[in-house]
């Protein structure tokens, strides 16, 4: 039972209770007036939807209401620090959205002629450049939906690229046990296996145990650099020389490219592709989940296998390459397109974002981003260090990992700490993330915030650690108490799952 | 910089805290030879107005569907998104937040997703619903991959009708698995018979309707004979407008459904981000792709909603997974729901029959047209007509005037050169009397020409 009083309706204050629209049906009702139809015969060859669809009726000022409420139940990036690791919960700038709803931008259909759409074109060929240029890359695949739709335009660039050698034998993919779970995903869904790779005392891929693995069945190493330790994998250099002496390609998971963007192109590191989350390091919003953007630079090895559409240049303006057929036969030139990733031509919509973020912060701008970002989370590090327990020695990059051996006997566990931080007015980090180190608290700050909101986030770290050491152990396990929600009971929901509202008739004939 | 709040003293006393000389000493893990020395060669940092000046030269450029009469569909349709849609999905608490990991303090998100999960299932009459994928075509390439995953056998037969992205996509992620696909023909007037091409390897059969012709066809019959063979129907909606007007893919045995949900409360956008709608038959349900929202109670025993069934997912499953998707359409989902919830049950029939009604009237006066002839003997609001002469020049000359005359089907089939002469055109409620008019004119004189 709840230990906090009840109210009339169950509302606490600016927290209202809201039962699902399903719930809130006036038959009849609509929010939107549109122009009644004429009567007449239909010509839907017999199809004519029989039977109501099951919507509700609300009234506009039901839905405004309905759906701010439901909105200040979430914690999000405008209401405080959001140190979600691996996430690059930065600001999003409102300039991006604005000009992403100009009607010149966001009212273009991918199909009207291309001659009637040449500023959208070179759009999509900025922010190309903006992107090569930063990762010192010759080319980039624009279509990718987001990070893992990323990763799989980039194996699947590898694997064409293999087989044009007469190499598709290849199918084994060294991956560091450190690698975000989309790592191993993505490479089965391009029919490869997984070779995990330890890493080694310093939180690095080991380099001995990675080079043991290096054989003529190697398609690639995958690696995220920085890795999901916060830490910058020094030797990607020799592991790029030593895959491509083995006949492998090196593919890196941009997911951290906003620890080192203007100040290290990871072209100079040797890799032949890395996707880039425009929804992390160019700061497009994370939407509740999504939408991302996914691009991905290729070296000059992997290019000719991009996948279409792909903007062309020519001298009569822009164009575009929407089928294989139209890149032209693969022997008359060098593009031997591995597919199509995704309908029409890219997340357009990001694309405006990104760019207005790029020239808002410029060459200068970004360098500082990284910086900061790098700063803020060694300034965590180094604040909680005397009483958490970091589980590298520093400096870090743009994130922090922690583990929970500073938590040991006092019967408080990552997940614990996690609700605690909820209690006190944060979203919590990454936490069993990565897998690399027990009960992981991975935190990034990014380059969004001052210093007296660090600070602020620091007492609160460092807080909850001594009520953890000084037995407080209730604090935690009830936590979350002042959350829309307490703790949510995940078990029942796997256990018997509920997916969707159903009438009350309904729901009664199938528990029968 | 706006956006960078630490200050110069800010940072003289975090770098003393750390124990670093400066910033640059922080990346000394960074090789010096993979260091920048010399600055990238792109413009240092802007202000509002320079950088709202560059976005907004880019903009004029284009000629946007509220310049000119519009008919342009085939994947993507250009409806009106209610004023109040867009204003809710800026609410930053919406715009900033990310995938609801901890569902404590995600439950507007979380009951959002509730919500666009069962008007989903309603709309395509099916059981179930996930929380989104990236578009209609990367759902489409999912839903033969999951199909494979629940027979066991790795033949796909896609129809004709089946707009050649969706058809692109799918190949190209079910090659590395060994599938095997038979694409169809392209089939403007839904002559094909797909049945007789089942057999005991099928694992599935992918049809579109309305077609990417805006052909409507009964999947009854399909539907069964994929069922005898123990293949499944996989039915592909690429206007999601039309499940308001037309019998859901559900109520004709479909197995699976993928749709395109652009179509509602989200803009055109160039082409993305748009929104993959996925449903399926209960019994499926482990072998979906993506998150899965799901009811349940807290501590108090109130009701709330969590991600659920994750152990079908790439952050636990790992190479398992059913799918490697993570980050999905999250907040186009939201426009989508929020544009459902307001049109509700009566707005949702009503604008479908709008949408009919239109295409009806540019159906109609199209075949006064000297020179075109309409292929569909059935549609919902799009329409394929044949030219007399080669559609990508028709609609090249009537764009300078500007009318958006449609999509030829050559741009969509450029391998095809009997369909040279096609023009795939939609309507909508945005479609007027007087853009009928105008674009009837124009093609009437081009082709007199």
């Amino acid at each position: 039972m709840s230990n906090t009083p009840g109210t009339i309706l169950g509302h606490r204050g600016l927290d209202h209770e809201e039962a699902l629209i399903f719930e809130q049906d006036s038959p009849g009702m609509t929010g939107v007036d549109l122009p009644a139809v004429p009567a007449g015969p239909d010509r839907l060859g017999g199809l004519a939807r029989k039977g109501a669809i099951g919507l509700p009726g609300l009234s506009e000022p039901d839905i405004v209401r309905h759906y701010t409420r439901l909105s200040r139940k979430n914690y999000a990036i405008d209401s405080g620090l959001y140190p979600l690791g691996s996430c690059t919960m930065k600001h999003n700038p409102r300039l991006n959205e604005k000009m992403a709803r100009l009607p010149g931008l966001a009212d273009i259909h991918p199909l009207q002629p291309v001659e009637t759409v040449q500023g959208a074109l070179k759009l999509i060929d900025e922010v190309a450049h903006w992107l090569k240029t930063l990762t010192g890359m010759p080319a980039v695949a624009m279509s990718p939906g987001a990070g893992a739709h990323g990763e799989l335009c980039g194996l699947m660039s590898i694997h064409a690229a293999l087989e044009h050698k007469g190499h598709g034998h290849r199918r084994r993919i060294v991956v560091p046990e450190s690698a975000h779970g989309t790592n191993p995903a993505t490479a089965a869904l391009v029919g490869f296996t997984v070779d995990p790779v330890p890493a080694n005392a310093r939180g690095r891929v080991d380099l001995d145990a990675l080079t043991a693995k290096l054989g003529p069945d190697v398609a690639a190493v995958m690696i995220t650099n920085p890795n999901t330790c916060g830490l910058f994998e020094g030797d990607m250099r020799i592991i790029a020389d030593r895959v491509h002496a083995a006949g492998g390609f090196l593919y890196c998971d941009g997911a951290n490219f906003n620890a080192i963007v203007g100040r290290v192109r990871p072209g100079d590191l040797g890799i032949d592709a890395m996707h880039i989350n425009l929804h992390k390091t160019f700061s497009t919003p994370h939407g509740g989940g999504g939408p991302g953007a996914g691009p991905v630079v290729l070296s000059a090895a992997l290019a000719p296998f991009a996948p279409v559409p792909w903007v062309v240049h020519g001298k009569d303006g822009f164009s575009l390459v929407e089928t294989a057929a139209a890149a032209g036969p693969a022997s008359a030139g060098t593009a031997k397109p591995f597919g199509r990733l995704k309908g029409f031509h890219g997340q357009m919509g990001m694309f405006v974002r990104a760019l207005t973020y790029m020239l808002s912060h410029g060459r200068d701008g970004l360098a500082r981003v990284s910086g900061d970002s790098v700063l803020a989370a060694n300034y965590i590090m180094a604040s909680v260090s005397d009483v958490m327990t970091p589980s590298f020695d520093g400096p870090c990059m743009h994130e922090c990992l922690l583990d929970d051996r500073f938590l040991k006997d006092t019967g408080v566990t990552t997940l614990d700490f996690a609700k605690a931080m909820i209690d006190e007015g944060y979203h919590p980090m990454t936490v069993y993330f990565p897998l690399v180190v027990h009960g992981a608290m991975l935190i990034e700050p990014t380059e969004s915030e001052s210093k007296r909101s660090l600070d602020d986030f620091i007492k609160v770290l460092r807080g909850l650690t001594a009520a953890a050491k000084a037995g407080e152990v209730a604090r935690f396990k009830n936590a979350p108490m002042f959350a829309p929600r307490r703790r949510l009971d995940e078990t029942r929901a796997a256990r018997s799952p509920v997916l969707r509202w159903k009438p009350k008739l309904e729901q009664g004939a199938a528990a029968e | 910089m706006r956006y960078l709040p630490q200050t110069e003293a800010d940072q003289r006393v975090m770098l003393a805290k750390v124990g670093a000389k400066s910033v640059e000493a922080l990346f000394k893990d960074v090789p010096e030879a993979a260091r920048l020395k010399t600055p990238l060669d792109l413009p240092d940092h802007q202000g509002e107005i320079e950088v709202e000046r560059h976005l907004r030269a880019l903009a004029a450029v284009n000629v946007s569907a509220g310049d000119a009469p519009f008919f342009v569909g085939a994947g993507a349709y250009r409806h009106h998104v209610p004023a109040s849609v867009d204003a809710l999905i800026q609410r930053g608490e919406f715009l900033t937040s990310y995938t609801p990991y901890q569902p404590e303090i995600a439950q507007g998100t979380l009951q959002v997703l509730f919500e666009f999960q069962t008007q989903v299932a309603l709309l395509t009459g099916m059981e179930v619903a996930n929380a989104s994928m990236y578009d209609g075509p990367t759902g489409c390439a999912e839903a033969v991959l999951m199909a494979r995953r629940v027979t066991g056998r790795k033949r796909a037969i896609l129809s004709g009708g089946l707009h050649p992205h969706y058809r692109d996509a799918t190949v190209t992620v079910t090659r590395f698995l060994d599938m095997e696909i038979d694409a169809r023909a392209p089939d403007p007037s839904a002559r094909e018979d797909l049945a007789a091409k089942i057999d005991s390897d099928t694992a599935c059969v992918v049809v579109q309707n309305p077609s990417v012709f805006g052909q409507l066809r009964d999947l009854t019959a399909l539907a069964d004979a994929c069922h005898a063979k123990g293949a499944l129907l996989i039915a592909v909606v690429t206007e999601v407008v039309s499940l308001g007007a037309v019998t859901p893919p559900g109520a004709m045995g479909a197995d699976i459904v993928v749709a395109e949900g652009q179509g509602l409360g989200n803009a055109l956008n160039f082409g993305g981000p748009y929104l993959g709608l996925f449903a399926a038959r209960e019994k499926f349900l482990r072998t979906m792709p993506g998150r899965l929202c799901g009811e349940t109670v807290d501590a108090d025993g109130r009701r709330g909603y969590v991600l659920t069934l994750s152990t079908r997912e790439q952050h636990i499953r790992r190479e398992k997974a059913t799918s490697n998707i993570c980050t999905n359409s999250g907040l186009c989902a939201l426009a989508f729901t929020i544009h459902v919830a307001l049109l509700g049950e009566e707005g949702m029939t009503r604008l479908a029959r709008i949408n009919h009604e239109r295409a009806g009237a540019l159906a109609k006066r199209l075949e006064r047209v000297k020179g075109v002839k309409l292929v569909n003997d059935s549609f919902f609001n799009e329409i394929t007509v044949t030219l007399t002469k080669p559609a990508t020049a028709v609609v090249s000359a009537l764009a300078k005037l500007p009318i958006l005359a449609g999509v030829p089907a050559s741009r969509l089939f450029p391998e095809r050169a009997e369909l040279a002469n096609h023009l795939i055109l939609a309507a909508t409620e945005l479609t007027t009397d007087a853009d009928i008019e105008a674009l009837a004119v124009a093609l009437e004189k081009e082709l007199a020409a």
